[in-house]
């Protein structure tokens, strides 16, 4: 990796600053990396000229106004699925292959708002629809790590916001935004070697983001270290007039401290060492358990009964609500529409088969069965009964007797599969295997971040995911960065 | 042969039909009880929509009134516009609901091509409000001869989006849309099963149309679609269940209601009795011809596969104190916003003006005359019996014959206190009054210019001067000796003979009390 683009925010301030470096050079740089890297397909877009307005702004700002914003000539990427004014937002599908949003996400414009330049939209399963950014009209967006050249054995990113997590991996941008609906901002970070966040629903505004199951998606973070992740939240998190789930009350920025590490209580649910999970994998999170130990950590044992049927009744609310947001795309105001004019009903449905993939026909497809009503109640009130006992195991770990304050749990099950191996099984299962650790965090709307560790057998990353009661980022944050710091995980690929 | 069979077949086909129709009218027609109950949509009058900031008006330019969202852009998201919940409530607490603490929002799938995000937002599960009876007085004019109260439950009032409009050329084979009304603020207000007949139901939804107008909630017109009714309709033998049911869209005036439905529980029965059997469908009506049309588009059973509506939080009032924040609406401040209702007029009406509960139905039907009615009849010397019968029997008459809506009278308020005072002092009568009235209806006349300058232009000053009345009542009585002597002989009925001849002969208005004391006293020298 480039030293230049390995930097931390707070580094780069620093070379801004004693002019080392200047927001437009360092922009070129992170533009040229991401046209060096361009065979891992981490963009979708590379926005070139805004990346050198943006530059040339924040140059302007700091070096003429001596105004520095938080996020100063800070690189970028944003996944696919967050509208961008005047800059296509493709979902990696055909459907919206030529749509061109009219305005911005409020994240994006909260980011722009700090200071930061945008290089590139990232790749994503379509419309966020999977765990290894492999099913994208783009192509599959490839693993940074043990990644050589026409070597067709290479290793899937993770998913769904694998390009956001390339482009991180990669040093194309210092940090990029990701849409975590059952793991898919934690999964790549994990698979890629970086932090990923998954911020408390409602701590970000998701106005903007073309939404995969509205009441469990949330705009996730992804960096190299947790300081960088929090400087982000920082600048995207709190209350948003465009979007009614947002929670109301202000938020305070997140402060990096030193914790006595003895006045934590860190809960270890037996329910995630499950069947399937590699060796490495355990190794690790008995390897950070015993370094918390050292450090004094309370770590105990908890029960979160609920957890194996989790996956199942994700995956059930998953369908519904796509059924139900895919419903608009029927080709008549924007998106792809199909030559064919016979009859209404015969255009949306040869725009709709046109348009969406395999895996989104199916949800779609599930979905609408699920809400017939005569198995509303058999389905999706069984599965909202069951979310709620799902939520309840965690309020109970969190708040009853022999409460602890966080979680630690593996982030994946494995390191970065093969490409090969991946596509070999069915997307659905996939899914219910990949996100098996980190969709329950969704279920609840609690926070968690997985942050990289070490590397497996194969020099490949292996994470651990920390999870929080609601609205803890404060502390989930802080305890990461002590992880972090005992376990000095290095980015050794050949990015 | 073949022939004779067909004919007398037809014979006997005849009989049997004229027999069944002899019965229906003579015993049949009590024993059909017909059971009618109305869902209605009124358009919220708000600046913006329910969820988004675009304007909602009626009749802007096409699809110039539509935001991101209203046009279902992907990542947009609804804002609830805190206006159409405060009217919301206010026509619920108008018709005694119980407002719901918490009421939620639900999608609603199907696909239009109107409806851009192919599910409509509405209230299905937890509504704004429930529980709440409307009453209303019934009475047309010509079909009954007094007003009767009835009174019908409302079962739920909920919040949700209107659609867009679709047009469609038959001749280019094309479909245009305009968005401009998708997602204007609606409520529906689901009405129980509790009327008998069109007339009920066209009561109900004039009563309505008035309460809405009062609270300012929905400005109440049915020609442009701001208040749409849907009416289902069965009938039944007494005592025996309901039969099948069907439904009447989109009807689109008071009268159309009555209409629609009259002919519609005709068509059920005239069915019924010729054996055939109901089928569950939705009719529309055809206001020209005067039928309810089946609506082929709506037979496949739709599911419309209901799902919470997962961004927005659940809505929350305040039920019980007048703690109001932006998020949390208090009801007791909107209760206290409410104006005087349709019904306490009318009973006002009734009990301090005196009027006849006809008169006060139709005095408050029509919101402009009864508004001049109030002001009228502010000045206290003014009879308020007399200024209610000049407003409706006489005003509204020549209004009605000429087809102008009552609300877009002509006739200032200034001319209507200029003319019902001339008519008050009897310097003319109620024809002469009536002839005013058409003519200030019928052609351009200066607002500005004084009713006395109108009478005297046409001659139709009412004559009070004694001596003229005295030398006219003269010459009727001599040039009528006969009848003078009968009358003298003690057959005092021939007088309105006299005073019918002196009416007949003259060319001027005189004021005939005035006449009538004078014919006496001279018939009695």
């Amino acid at each position: 990796m480039n030293k230049l683009t390995s930097y931390t925010i707070k580094k780069i301030h620093k070379s801004y600053i004693e002019k080392i470096l200047t927001p437009t050079s360092f922009i070129d740089l992170c533009l040229q990396k991401a046209k060096q890297a361009s065979e891992l397909n981490a963009f979708v877009t590379l926005t070139v000229e805004e990346a050198e307005n943006h530059g040339i702004e924040s140059e302007k700002r700091l070096y003429i106004d001596k105004n520095v914003k938080p996020l100063e000539g800070i690189s970028i990427g944003i996944k696919d699925n967050f509208c961008t004014k005047n800059i296509s937002t493709t979902c990696a599908s055909n459907m919206l292959r030529n749509f061109v949003p009219t305005y911005d996400a409020t994240v994006y414009s909260r980011l722009r708002q700090a200071g930061a330049c945008l290089i590139g939209k990232c790749n994503l399963d379509e419309f966020a629809m999977g765990s290894g950014t492999i099913d994208s009209i783009f192509g599959p967006t490839r693993n940074p790590w043990g990644y050589r050249k026409n070597d067709d054995k290479w290793r899937i990113a993770g998913g769904s916001s694998g390009g956001s997590a390339v482009a991180v991996s990669s040093g194309a941008c210092v940090a990029a935004l990701g849409s975590d609906t059952g793991g898919s901002t934690r999964n790549p970070a994990a698979l890629c070697g970086v932090v990923g966040l998954k911020p408390t629903y409602g701590l970000v505004s998701r106005y903007g983001l073309i939404p995969l199951v509205n009441s469990m998606d949330v705009p996730g973070i992804i960096a190299r270290t947790v300081e960088d992740v929090t400087a982000v939240l920082n600048c995207i998190a709190g209350p948003d007039e465009l979007d009614s789930t947002t929670l109301k009350r202000d938020f305070n920025p997140i402060v990096m401290k030193e914790l006595d590490m003895s006045k934590i209580k860190i809960g270890i649910p037996k329910e995630y060492n499950c069947v399937g999970m590699s060796k490495d994998v355990l190794e690790t999170w008995q390897y950070v358990t015993k370094l918390l130990k050292n450090e004094k950590t309370m770590i105990r044992s908890v029960s979160l009964p609920n957890t194996s049927v989790s996956i199942a009744v994700y995956s059930i609310l998953n369908q519904c609500e796509v059924a139900s947001n895919m419903a608009r795309y029927d080709g008549l105001e924007y998106g792809l529409r199909a030559n064919e004019d016979y009859s209404t009903e015969e255009l949306y449905a040869s725009s709709r088969s046109q348009g969406f993939n395999n895996v989104v026909r199916w949800r779609i497809f599930a979905g609408n069965y699920f809400l017939l009503a005569r198995n509303y109640d058999k389905y999706f009130i069984k599965a909202l009964k069951l979310r709620r006992l799902i939520s309840n195991d965690f309020k109970n770990v969190f708040n009853g007797e022999d409460s602890v304050d966080l979680l630690l749990t593996p982030t994946t099950l494995t390191d970065a599969p093969r490409y090969e191996d991946f596509v070999s099984k069915h997307n659905r299962d996939q899914c219910a295997f990949q996100d098996y650790c980190t969709q329950p965090a969704n279920m609840a709307g609690i926070p968690a971040v997985s942050i990289p560790v070490r590397l497996s057998n194969d020099n490949l990353p292996v994470s651990l995911q920390l999870m929080g009661p609601c609205l803890s980022e404060d502390l989930l944050l802080n305890v990461a960065r002590k992880i972090e710091q005992l376990v000095n995980f290095q980015h050794t690929h050949n990015f | 042969m073949k022939y004779m069979k067909s004919d007398l077949f037809k014979l006997s086909h005849f009989f049997r039909r004229r027999a069944l129709c002899s019965r229906y009218v003579s015993t049949n027609i009590e024993k059909w009880q017909s059971v009618v109950g109305l869902e209605v949509h009124a358009q919220l009058n708000t600046e913006s929509k329910l969820f988004s900031g675009a304007q909602n008006t009626f009749g802007g330019l096409v699809n110039n009134c539509v935001s991101l969202f209203d046009a279902a852009i992907p990542g947009t998201l609804p804002v609830l516009n805190r206006k159409c919940v405060e009217l919301g409530i206010m026509t619920a607490l108008a018709l005694s609901c119980k407002i719901n603490e918490v009421s939620t929002f639900d999608r609603k799938h199907y696909f239009y091509a109107d409806l851009p995000s192919g599910y409509q937002i509405t209230q299905q599960r937890a509504p704004l409000a429930s529980d709440g009876v409307i009453d209303f007085q019934v009475y047309t004019p010509g079909i009954h001869k007094k007003p009767y109260k009835k009174s019908s439950k409302i079962k739920q009032i909920q919040l949700e989006q209107d659609s867009g409009k679709s047009l469609h050329d038959a001749e280019l084979k094309r479909s245009l849309v305009d968005l401009n009304r998708a997602g204007a603020p609606l409520i529906e207000l689901v009405f129980e099963p509790d009327l008998e007949d069109g007339e009920e139901a066209a009561a109900l939804v004039k009563e309505l149309v008035l309460v809405v107008q009062r609270i300012g909630a929905c400005s109440g017109r049915m020609e442009e679609g701001a208040l749409r009714v849907d009416a289902n309709v069965s009938i039944r033998r007494p005592g025996a269940p309901l039969s099948t049911r069907t439904e009447i869209k989109n009807i689109g005036s008071v009268r159309g209601v009555a209409g629609a439905i009259r002919h519609e529980i005709e068509r059920q029965r005239n069915i019924l009795e010729n054996g055939g059997r109901i089928t569950n469908e939705t009719r529309s009506w055809d206001a020209v011809n005067k039928v309810t049309i089946a609506m082929r588009d709506k037979e496949v059973v739709q599911d419309y596969r209901f799902m919470p509506e997962p961004n927005l939080p659940p809505l929350r009032v305040n039920l019980k104190t007048k703690e109001d924040s932006r998020d949390v609406i208090s009801v007791p401040l909107i209760q206290e916003r409410i104006p005087e209702l349709p019904a306490e007029t009318r009973r006002n009406l009734i009990e301090k003006s005196q009027l006849r509960p006809e008169t006060a139905v139709q005095l408050v039907n029509e919101p402009l005359l009864l508004k001049h009615f109030q002001d009228l009849t502010l000045d206290k010397e003014r009879d308020p019996i007399k200024v209610a019968n000049l407003l409706i029997n006489d005003l509204l008459t020549v209004l009605n014959k000429c087809k102008i809506d009552p609300e877009k009278c002509p006739v200032t308020k200034k001319q209507l206190v200029e003319l019902v005072d001339l008519f008050l002092s009897k310097e003319i009568n109620l024809e002469v009054c009536r002839n005013i009235l058409n003519e200030l209806v019928t052609s351009e006349i200066d607002k500005d210019k004084p009713i006395v300058d109108l009478v005297h232009q046409k001659g139709w000053a009412l004559v009070t001067d004694t001596e003229i009345i005295t030398q006219l009542c003269k010459e009727v009585l001599d040039n009528n000796p006969k009848l003078v002597k009968q009358y003298k002989d003690g057959k005092t009925k021939v007088f309105k003979a006299l005073m019918g001849i002196l009416a007949k002969n003259s060319r001027s208005k005189y004021d005939m009390s005035l006449v009538s004391k004078i014919m006496e006293d001279l018939l009695k020298k």
